[in-house]
């Protein structure tokens, strides 16, 4: 039977299990917007800007798993998912965005709306396709969809002209896929393996940092037991919190620029670093060249390209980090360290990171952690960038894989409220909260309307201080506090939530911070709290940029601890 | 350390693959000497050579990246190998009816050819590695060059036991055909 080639598509993306499309249509998209009409299995999601709907594809997928998809027309349509695009690709997010193009007559016209955008998101997408023949299109989402979420995740673009949507061909949804230069290696080098294994046994201070590659490899149980079996302490990155329960024993947090001191402390003194599914980012790392200054490295990745890049490595293993660890796990040999731990838990005694100071006005760090208590650990986190974003990563304990989302690689400001959008559309039945800098929600602040529109219940925090916090910090510390175009009015954010009709409440003080928290999660729908912050708290600790992890600043040290020491598993709260 | 190195690409014949490669080139920073494409003996599949100068590590850095590229069937580096290389010239030199007769002397010696002749010039065609045109070019730039475009380099491993252009099996049918 011929079909269409926008009907091709919807079969395709009906038979991928695609559940629902975040997008804004426009002229030369307008024949598969006609078309959705006859799929009512595919839930469309009209954001407000195009941005919005790269970000809540990415949101979704990151919150389930499964490949998120947005569309926009050609021209400002398609641009305008670039950065959304660049997010999903810097954080391997599987993401098919579908633009529409201006009919194949048209193209290399200039003509209306016409951008080049399979040029423009060459560097920023996995793959991308300009569909020509409409005979082709099948196979292209098939393959679209194939390499998104195989091998490294990543973004893939597929740009149809207008004519191609309206032209007719055969639908033959192909079973196989013929992509002689893609196969990711997925079993890891046996020879290799045996090799890790061996430097793991032997090894006196062993540390395992580990990415987001565990998450999205599913290897929770296997990392789990390699740390239970050979007692070895867990470091995460940032887009790695949550693939090792925070509140486990073995857990020594987050690494980095704003990681807990300890940890980076750990990396310092290491003689084995067991690096999994992470990619040794600068923010990570601190400077290069005194990274992990006495450990050999294990690296384990999909991406052949990503061992060896930014660090040497001593034992590299290409592979899926589950099956890796599978493999790795029974060569391992049963071990006790007390004397690493007990330096370790030294260090976290003396360095306790995360340590709440006491203050008459409201602090940040508080709110997260009132989320945390209120939310008992079960919420989704979905933050903006920036010292929201730190704050977050820092206060809240995170023990599932996918509870936080974070925009780790591109660092982009105006991915919370979409992002968070998404993942609540994905998880229905999860809480989502977005934490949100007031600078960064201004940047998509629009979206609220499509929570209101599409009934979608997040919970919105806003970090209220008045200012481009992480900017003012580092104009602080480095910048003699001359603080340029840093301080930032806002919109009364309560009423703005009013406007758009979700109900909101104002925090200015400690003590309404449960109450506001609670009164949100019991809205059925959206909700938005405005939290006043103190305008010039700092986060701590920080790296120096440019320096090695070990130079840490701990913030003021006068002040008296409020309650808990540091941050505690839930279940001691 | 630094040394010139030289890459085969096997890669799909689609459009756009090029782009996608110098796009790579150009945002990893990585300075190509020469890059040619053209047909391979499998009809899908062009062949890329790359001679790039660099350290190793960047080498292989580059290598992993362009295996990447979806339409990147197969990279390898072929500079330690034992290799057949060759690069080919045009080359218009200045030329009078009493230097001719010694330009011609020249291109003989380098067994290249005249593939045209105007009456102040010749056209010189050359083939060979690199060290050689390199040769050619100096002796005759005494004549004056008046233009030159050459291909850059193309290489192939020696002997029977070329390089797998996608896995083992294709290397089979490869050396089958070979042989008849």
């Amino acid at each position: 039977m011929k079909l269409t080639g926008a009907q091709i598509i919807c079969e395709g993306l009906v038979k991928e299990g695609v559940e629902v499309i975040f997008g804004f249509p426009g002229g030369a998209i307008l024949p598969l917007y006609d078309t959705l009409l006859q799929y009512p299995r595919l839930r469309h999601i009209l954001v407000r800007h195009e941005q919005g709907a790269a970000h809540a594809a990415d949101g979704y997928a990151r919150a389930t798993g499964k490949v998120g998809v947005c569309m926009a027309t050609s021209g400002p349509g398609a641009t305008n998912l670039v950065t959304g695009i660049a997010n999903a690709h810097l954080d391997s997010s599987p993401v098919v965005a579908i633009t529409g193009q201006v009919a194949r007559p048209f193209i290399g016209k200039d003509a209306f709306q016409e951008v080049d955008i399979s040029g423009i998101t060459l560097p920023i997408t996995k793959h991308n396709y300009l569909v020509l023949d409409v005979g082709s299109l099948a196979g292209i989402v098939k393959e679209a969809f194939y390499l998104a979420r195989t091998g490294r995740p990543g973004p893939i673009l597929i740009d149809v002209p207008r004519d191609v949507f309206i032209d007719q061909a055969e639908f033959n949804y192909p079973t196989k896929l013929d992509l002689p230069g893609y196969k990711p290696t997925l079993q890891g080098h046996v020879a290799q393996i045996k090799k890790a294994a061996k430097v793991i046994n032997e090894a006196q201070r062993p540390l395992i940092i580990a990415g987001r590659g565990v998450i999205m490899s599913g290897a929770y149980e296997e990392l789990k037991q390699l740390a239970e079996t050979a007692q070895i302490p867990v470091i995460t990155t940032l887009l790695g919190i949550g693939c090792f329960p925070e509140s486990h024993i073995l857990s020594f947090g987050m690494l980095g620029m704003h990681g807990m001191a300890y940890a980076n402390m750990a990396v310092e003194a290491a003689d084995v670093i067991i690096a999994i599914g992470m990619r040794f980012d600068d923010r990570a790392t601190g400077k290069v060249s005194e990274f992990a200054p006495h450990a050999s490295i294990i690296h384990i990745d999909i991406d052949p390209a990503e061992i060896g890049k930014n660090v040497p490595v001593a034992v590299p293993i290409v592979g899926d980090v589950k099956l890796v660890l599978n493999a790795l796990n029974k060569l391992i040999i049963s071990t006790e360290r007390i004397d690493w731990f007990q330096q370790l838990e030294d260090w976290r005694k003396e360095h306790p990171s995360t340590v709440i100071r006491e203050c008459e006005g409201l602090l940040p760090q508080l709110v997260i952690r009132k989320i945390c208590e209120v939310t008992q650990g079960e919420a989704i986190i979905v933050t903006g960038v920036g010292q929201n974003q730190m704050w977050a990563a820092q206060h809240y304990c995170y023990d599932k894989p996918n509870s936080l989302i974070s925009s780790g690689g591109l660092g982009t400001m105006g991915f919370e409220l979409p992002a968070a959008m998404g993942a609540k559309v994905g998880c229905p039945d999860t809480t989502v909260w977005c934490v949100a800098g007031d600078g960064g929600f201004q940047m998509t602040i629009q979206e609220l309307a499509t929570v209101v529109q599409e009934k979608v219940a997040v919970k919105i925090a806003i970090i209220n201080n008045g200012y481009l916090g992480m900017i003012r910090q580092w104009q602080e510390l480095f910048y003699g506090r001359r603080y340029v175009a840093s301080p930032l009015s806002g919109p009364d954010f309560v009423k703005i939530a009013e406007a758009y009709g979700i109900p909101g409440l104002r925090v200015r003080r400690n003590t309404e911070i449960v109450p506001a928290i609670e009164q949100a999660m019991k809205e059925k729908g959206p909700f938005l709290i405005d939290f006043i912050v103190e305008p010039e708290e700092n986060v701590y600790p920080m790296v120096t940029p440019g320096a090695a992890l070990t130079e840490v600043l701990e913030g003021p040290k006068e002040t008296k601890a409020v309650s808990d020491s540091a941050k505690l598993p839930v279940s001691n709260i | 350390m630094t040394a010139k190195h030289t890459l085969v690409a096997l890669v799909e014949d689609k459009p756009g693959v090029l782009t996608r490669m110098a796009s790579l080139f150009r945002r990893r920073g990585f300075n190509i000497e020469s890059i040619v494409v053209g047909r391979s003996e499998q009809p899908h599949l062009s062949r890329m050579t790359i001679v790039i100068s660099g350290s190793t590590a960047m080498l292989e850095q580059l290598r992993k990246q362009l295996d990447k590229i979806i339409n990147v069937v197969k990279v390898f580096d072929i500079t330690a190998d034992d290799t057949v290389a060759r690069e080919l010239a045009l080359i218009k030199v200045g030329a009078t009816s009493s230097s001719r007769s010694e330009i011609i002397q020249i291109v003989d010696i380098f067994r290249a050819n005249i593939v045209d002749v105007a009456s102040d010039s010749v056209t010189v065609e050359v083939t060979g590695d690199e060290e050689k045109i390199d040769s050619l070019c100096n002796l005759l730039r005494g004549f004056g060059i008046k233009e030159m475009t050459r291909t850059g380099r193309i290489a192939m491993t020696r002997g029977s036991l070329g390089r797998p252009p996608a896995g083992k099996q294709s290397s089979k049918a490869q050396g089958k055909r070979q042989k008849t």
